[in-house]
């Protein structure tokens, strides 16, 4: 181990590393069991980007009519284009019910209806009696709905002591040989002092990978650090290939603007003034799956038929919902609209292009949340000690493409699965197994060596190559060709890291070396993902392959788990889809053709 | 015998000019104020004048493009870039705001950017935060209800009690205001400044806590809330145009009304 670096040594029973929506309902949920529990995060909680969701959470309550959660599993099932497994979406849509009347009951602002009840607004792809008509199913405080869960889940951490270590940033899992995560190592910023965290469970709630690419409407800190720690590991990434463009993100700026404003009666039109989704989708129109709606743009755009001066983008329209609906329930997006396109949202429309949003693909669990790798033909083999929560995670209830609003619902309803699974599992204050150096001096000395790296390439540089390059190379629609060239790109830049310059050698709030830390992170995620991306010769959910139009069923409904090795070099398994359900209460839902 | 110059550790000199324009017409200079803990030095203002054309709109952009193009030792917080984290509070132009919401264009001149003001300050523009949440953690800011709540439904609330909640939820804890004030500049130690106040309003005007009294209680006394002296700067200064000012006002009234 490098001399400079003293580690200070903490036991706890769990390690939640990540504060957001999913790490916090985590957090305490195990503090409430009684459980030693410290949650690390490199961003104090509340800045996390579960605060940036708008729309709403998901959950068949029926304030607003008829509803049944087994319909939301259906719309689910088909929103994920066969490729989410059946027995975790059973347990979400069925959890999701008492998951946000407990939120209420937490002191979430939910909006109410006439009759003092929270608010349900309608959300794409969301039905009512297996595709039917439309559901309003998605539970909204305004438009603000990740701010105040994420604010009320920090409440609920403060109200019951939970233990923070904020601005600490996760360096690596610990390992040992047999392939146990014994804890994990975290550098704190405010002091650069190094800890080494000993825990019987390591819970990974480190969100998704938006900023592997140039337009994302992910925060800057949404860096995929988790699938960065799991591919380190030795550990399979499962279902990388799809990643979801939300239909609108801002032009230019990217920020979200969300789906709720056309729940909400909103709709698209193009250089025509023409409301074009009903070609698409005659049945759901505006509110068809993101990943519809996504590629209708997209051909609108490269049809010509875009708005503005470079005809590159689409108008949301929302100026006939009236100033008291807009004030009322789209109070933020009327404030980000002025503030990023200077559009007064009461008069005119918004400039909106589908922008990177979400990642269905992540850190393979089951749905206790225990990490599974696919070894000695167990495709379900748990990983002891390890565990992965909310967008890191791939249960996997999203599959090819996530409906809108079943994000915040994930992130609730697993979290609290996880807290009750240690529960049952972990005994308080037992004690931690030794650990040899060994597993602690490989990630010292990989830290060390990027600290004092002086090569010429800049993070900034390498980064910005990164990004567009998956821009260009993985985006709405692809094409073998196209991500063939992608790949090769990727790999350059992958061989420019070995000759990345950091400027700053401080341990005391060194952001340069953070966000060194933190592009390793991303590029592991980015390569995984296109390559993931050209093995899959099919279209499915967001995956839309020009050269592979249909899905395949026979050949392609299953998991992809991708490993990757120091060279970049990706290695490729499968795990079946889980076609069954958890209970009797409910039938699988057969593959079928995928219309809105 | 009074001083009136800070101590020498804390005067600022001048630091590194550094022009990256090139011949642009759109050239803007930001001043920068840095300090660097390692180095034993006093703060410094460095100046950068770079080309908008190679950046975005809003000073967060500007920012991030003198640290990725000129200075990556450059040290700032930021996260969603949209206004609804927090991260980026910070002195621009002589006013506490988010760097991610301020355009560059609004600045006539040159942009003064310092951290939040009368903060200890850890690198850069990172200000120490740690007291400012804890004063949030005291006032225990969450549902205290002495009912038990319904069996597998919500409690109800009506839209208007529903609305009391609005202008006070959407708190972003970006500590723009409390750092702008200054009762919580010379009193910070006691007095609990206008966001924490904001939260506790919020809770108290929520209509399924019941918590009031004692929420009242733990701001007697002649600092916690009476430190407020009506100057309205955290109104004004608010990124998120709430009015924390008003809420302490509707706070001392209802200690008033219960007698104290």
């Amino acid at each position: 181990m490098p001399s400079e670096y003293q580690f200070i040594e903490h036991q706890h029973d769990v390690i939640v590393v990540g504060a957001g929506g999913a790490g916090l309902r985590a957090t305490f949920g195990m503090a409430e069991k009684g459980l030693s529990t410290a949650c690390i995060t490199k961003v104090f909680p509340t800045r996390s980007h579960t605060v940036a969701a708008q729309g709403g959470m998901s959950a068949a309550l029926g304030n607003m009519g008829e509803d049944d959660w087994r319909w939301h599993m259906y719309d689910t099932i088909k929103g994920s284009d066969w490729l989410g497994d059946q027995d975790a979406i059973e347990y979400m849509c069925r959890e999701a019910i008492p998951a946000v009347i407990e939120l209420e009951h937490y002191g979430v602002p939910f909006s109410r209806t006439e009759s003092g009840e929270i608010y349900q607004r309608p959300f794409g792809g969301m039905t009512t009696n297996y595709g039917e008509g439309t559901a309003q199913r998605t539970c909204a405080a305004a438009d603000r709905t990740g701010h105040a869960i994420l604010h009320t889940l920090y409440q609920q951490s403060l109200k019951h002591n939970a233990e923070f270590l904020i601005e600490y940033f996760a360096v690596d899992l610990v390992m040992d040989k047999d392939g146990v995560c014994r804890g994990v190592i975290a550098w704190n910023l405010e002091d650069g002092t190094m800890h080494l965290f000993r825990a019987h469970s390591v819970i990974l709630a480190t969100g998704g990978y938006g900023r592997s690419y140039f337009s994302c409407t992910s925060a800057h800190t949404c860096t995929g650090d988790g699938n960065g720690m799991i591919l380190r590991a030795g550990l399979p990434l499962q279902d990388m290939e799809f990643t979801q463009f939300h239909p609108t993100g801002i032009y230019g700026a990217g920020c979200l603007i969300t789906e709720g404003v056309r729940g909400e009666g909103g709709y698209l039109t193009n250089a025509n003034g023409e409301r074009f989704m009903e070609r698409y989708a005659p049945n759901a129109k505006d509110l068809a799956s993101r990943d519809v709606v996504s590629r209708s743009m997209t051909i609108e755009i490269t049809e010509g038929r875009g708005v503005g001066a470079e005809s590159d983008h689409i108008f949301l329209h929302l100026e006939h919902l009236g100033a008291d609906v807009i004030n009322e329930r789209l109070p933020g997006i009327a404030e980000s609209a002025e503030i990023f396109a200077g559009v007064d949202v009461t008069r005119e429309p918004i400039p909106v292009l589908p922008t990177v949003h979400y990642n269905m693909g992540g850190v393979p669990t089951n749905i206790h949340g225990e990490v599974v790798t696919y070894k000695d033909g167990n495709p379900n083999s748990v990983v002891p000690g390890l565990m992965s929560i909310g967008e890191a995670a791939c249960v996997s209830v999203h599959g090819a493409n996530r409906l809108g609003s079943n994000s915040l619902l994930d992130l609730v309803v697993f979290g609290r699965a996880a807290a009750k699974h240690c529960a049952k599992t972990i005994k308080p204050g037992e004690k931690h197994a030794p650990l040899d150096n060994e597993a602690t001096d490989r990630v010292l000395s990989h830290f060390d060596a990027l600290r004092y790296a002086d090569g010429s390439e800049p993070t900034a540089k390498i980064r910005l190559e990164m990004q567009k390059t998956m821009q260009k190379h993985a985006a709405v629609f692809r094409t073998g060709d196209l991500m063939k060239e992608g790949i090769k790109k990727l790999e350059e830049i992958w061989e420019s890291f070995k000759h990345v310059k950091v400027v700053d050698r401080s341990m005391i709030w060194n952001t340069d070396l953070v966000e060194t830390l933190e592009l390793e992170n991303l590029l592991g995620s980015a390569m995984t993902s296109i390559k993931a991306a050209a093995n899959r010769k099919e279209s499915r959910g967001a995956h839309a392959r020009e050269d592979f139009p249909d899905r395949d069923d026979e050949n392609w409904m299953k998991h992809t788990l991708t490993w990757l090795d120091s060279g970049g070099e990706v290695e490729f398994d499968y795990r079946p889809v889980h076609m069954y359900t958890l209970t009797d209460d409910v039938e699988v839902v057969p593959p079928k053709k995928r219309v809105y | 015998m009074a001083k009136f110059r800070l101590p020498k550790s804390s005067r600022v000199a001048k630091g590194n000019t550094i022009d990256a324009s090139g011949d642009t017409k759109d050239a803007k200079t930001f001043k920068v104020y840095r300090w660097d803990p390692d180095s034993g030095k006093t703060p410094r203002m460095d100046s950068y004048t770079i080309d908008l054309d190679k950046c975005g709109p809003m000073v967060l952009d500007a920012i991030i493009y003198i640290k990725n193009e000129i200075d990556p030792s450059l040290t700032f917080r930021r996260s969603c870039r949209e206004g609804i984290c927090g991260s980026c509070a910070m002195n621009i132009d002589g006013t506490n705001t988010l760097a991610c919401t301020k355009s560059i264009k609004s600045v006539k001149k040159g942009v003064s950017i310092y951290p939040l003001p009368h903060m200890q300050v850890r690198k850069d523009l990172v200000p120490d935060l740690n007291n400012f949440y804890k004063q949030y953690a005291s006032v225990k800011p969450w549902l205290q209800s002495k009912v038990d709540a319904p069996k597998q439904k919500e409690r109800l609330q009506s839209k208007e009690e529903r609305e009391k909640i609005d202008g006070l939820y959407e708190c972003i804890l970006c500590a723009c205001c409390s750092t702008s004030c200054p009762s919580y500049w010379w009193n910070s130690d006691i007095y609990l400044g206008p966001a924490t106040l904001l939260q506790s309003y919020r809770w108290l005007v929520d209509s399924r806590d019941d918590a009031t009294n004692e929420r009242l209680d733990a701001l007697e006394g002649p600092f916690k809330l009476f430190r407020c002296h009506t100057i309205m700067n955290c109104t004004n200064t608010c990124p998120k145009g709430l009015n924390p000012a008003k809420a302490i006002s509707e706070i001392k009234k209802m200690m008033v009304a219960r007698g104290s």
